[in-house]
């Protein structure tokens, strides 16, 4: 079972103790987590890197709030995220984290301001004062010239953007990304990160990616390896073999 | 939420067009095809909604509705008039006819035959002529179907001479009538000459028209005479239901305009429940996307309703103006839309069966949004 009940909050920014998690695949019960522990703490842009099939994105959905551990406890800045009701939990996803996708996810009907106003939009603000605050966001991640255009008058690169300023309006104190720069060329791709770690890391904000883009390790703080459902590396750079 | 909701459902134009023209579609079809099947049944009692001024209908006992007739000897009359409670009793002739119009050829018509000294069963509208003229021998007064079946369009009826039953009738008038449900020419004649007109039998007297006096009222006449002379008796209000209970009892009309209104329904179903679905099928990562960040279940209902309801209204509204707009110019340019018009309830109707269109594809599309787990954005 899921929960934190016997597990000490040791004030880490992301603290993941235990944690397991299975898929029914046919009729047998497939582990893909093996008792994961976990301390990120705030101010760092921590990479999860493995290989396809190493359980980083069941990992990320786990500590993002969306999908529910088989065991474990998962604190998210302090408060037990699976003990909070359904609603609880969608309302703390929606003040406390920001997404970042790989395929972007814009809304592909409305302007770039109000894409990257929706976490707002959603939280009650007035629609104008949101796309405000969005654009100002966009602004600092120098596509300010771009917020009246629809997605799909957009590069990739500055879709990426605007799901970055989606991703950091309305301020959350978690960050996560899968795979940002999967789309993007290695230029773009570079640049968004640049970006990316400017605007999102802060020292009471912790950023975690999943990627498996080895021309932007050098931007870590720290990488975490996964193999087979476990961490099997955790350090500033990424052994030799894995690069 | 609500106006990113409309925006993604506007922004994909061809499927909200697709979507409304589905809704209005259906709506056209559903209000269109009972208004005219409201409009068709209610002929059933033309005759009698044309005249305005009658409050009870006297008829032989075996007598049903306005066109299916048993007539009585012309005694009924004097029996009607001495009930208590009559202010006035007139005979009244309704019976078929073959008239040979002015080209030779030969048309069934309905001729009406009205009280030759107060003209009482006349309907009160002219559209050529005036009532009195009905007072020159041999005269009859065509209806608007007469104008057109029995004239041709650059021909002026007025002076025209028919032969009915070898008998020569002079045209001089056209009254303002809906048509009967059969749209059969109809002849109005003075009672005297619709005697001639028509192949006799021994008893020809169709109806007796009867007013109430002041202080009885029509169910209550109706009552006295029956019971007094052993005739059948209606209200106005009841033997124009009985002409319209006739035609649904009796024809196949109530099925095959069912049959068209459940298709309308059917084929609403289909194309919205399509349409809605592709949308949501193509929108379903953004919506799986919102459900990550934080949008939850009860927002996402609002804005699939939002979007269903919006559709709803669009179609709804331009169905409804299609159809509104189908009877009055069809009413206006065809003799036989004549008097057609779009009663409130068949809207209402319609809103409610647009109403279930709405939430059945509109809740089939909202369970495949809710299914959808948050975490599968990032598969």
């Amino acid at each position: 079972m899921s929960g934190c009940a016997e597990v000490a909050d040791n004030g880490a920014a992301i603290s993941v103790t235990g944690i397991t998690r299975d898929f029914d695949a046919g009729g047998q019960v497939l582990r893909v987590l093996h008792g994961i522990d976990l301390d990120v703490t705030a101010g760092q842009l921590t990479y999860l890197v493995g290989e396809s099939g190493s359980g980083k994105t069941t990992l990320i959905s786990i500590i993002a709030g969306i999908l529910y551990p088989t065991e474990g406890c998962v604190r998210v800045f302090g408060t037990d995220i699976y003990s909070l009701s359904d609603r609880k939990l969608v309302e703390f996803r929606l003040t406390t984290i920001g997404f970042i996708f790989q395929q972007y996810n814009l809304i592909p009907t409305i302007d770039a301001a109000s894409n990257a106003a929706v976490p707002l939009i959603a939280q009650g603000m007035d629609r104008l004062e949101a796309t405000d605050r969005a654009h100002a966001m966009l602004e600092r991640l120098n596509i300010g010239d771009q917020a009246r255009k629809l997605p799909n008058q957009l590069s990739g690169g500055q879709m990426q953007r605007v799901a970055i300023a989606r991703a950091l309006v309305h301020e959350p104190r978690l960050v996560v990304c899968d795979e940002p720069t999967a789309a993007l060329d290695a230029k773009s791709g570079r640049r968004v990160m640049d970006l990316l770690r400017d605007v999102a890391v802060a020292s009471d904000r912790s950023v975690i990616i999943v990627t498996h883009d080895n021309r932007i390790f050098d931007l870590a703080d720290r990488i975490l390896v996964m193999e087979d459902g476990r961490i099997t590396h955790d350090g500033t750079e990424v052994p030799t073999l894995e690069r | 939420m609500i106006w990113i909701a409309i925006r993604m459902l506007t922004g994909d134009r061809q499927k909200f067009y697709g979507l409304v023209f589905g809704i209005a579609f259906s709506t056209l079809l559903i209000t269109q095809q009972l208004t005219i099947f409201v409009n068709l049944i209610n002929r059933g009692a033309t005759a009698v909604h044309n005249i305005a001024t009658v409050d009870v209908w006297v008829m032989d006992p075996v007598s049903r509705t306005q066109d299916v007739i048993y007539p009585m000897p012309s005694t009924a009359l004097d029996q009607v008039r001495s009930v208590s409670g009559v202010a006035w009793a007139v005979p009244h002739l309704r019976a078929n006819a073959a008239v040979r119009t002015p080209d030779g050829d030969l048309e069934g018509v309905t001729v009406v035959g009205i009280d030759d000294s107060t003209l009482i069963g006349l309907p009160p509208t002219m559209i050529a002529g005036t009532r009195d003229q009905l007072m020159v021998p041999n005269t009859v007064f065509v209806d608007g179907v007469g104008r057109t079946r029995l004239f041709a369009e650059d021909i002026d009826p007025i002076g025209a001479r028919l032969e009915l039953n070898d008998q020569r009738a002079v045209v001089r008038g056209i009254v303002d009538v809906d048509p009967s449900f059969t749209s059969q020419v109809v002849l109005y004649t003075r009672y005297s000459n619709a005697l001639n007109y028509v192949p006799g039998t021994r008893n020809r007297l169709s109806f007796v028209l009867a007013r109430a006096a002041p202080g009885v009222t029509p169910e209550e006449l109706v009552r006295r005479i029956e019971s007094q002379t052993g005739l059948k008796a209606r209200t106005r209000t009841d033997f124009a239901q009985d002409g319209v209970d006739f035609i649904i009892e009796n024809t196949g009309i109530p099925i095959n305009f069912g049959i068209t209104v459940v298709l309308g329904f059917v084929v609403g179903i289909a194309i919205v429940g399509l349409t809605f679905s592709l949308f949501i099928r193509d929108n379903i990562k953004q919506f799986g996307a919102l459900k990550a960040i934080g949008v939850h279940n009860g927002k996402i209902r609002m804005m699939v309703a939002a979007q269903a309801g919006l559709v709803g209204l669009i179609g709804y509204g331009l169905g409804v103006l299609m159809a509104t707009l189908f009877i009055s110019i069809g009413g206006a340019t065809s003799v036989d839309f004549k008097g057609f018009y779009t009663p409130w309830q068949i809207p209402l109707l319609t809103l409610v069966g647009v109403a279930l269109i709405i939430f059945a594809t509109g809740w089939l599309a909202l369970r495949r949004v809710l299914k959808t787990e948050p975490a599968a954005v990032f598969r």
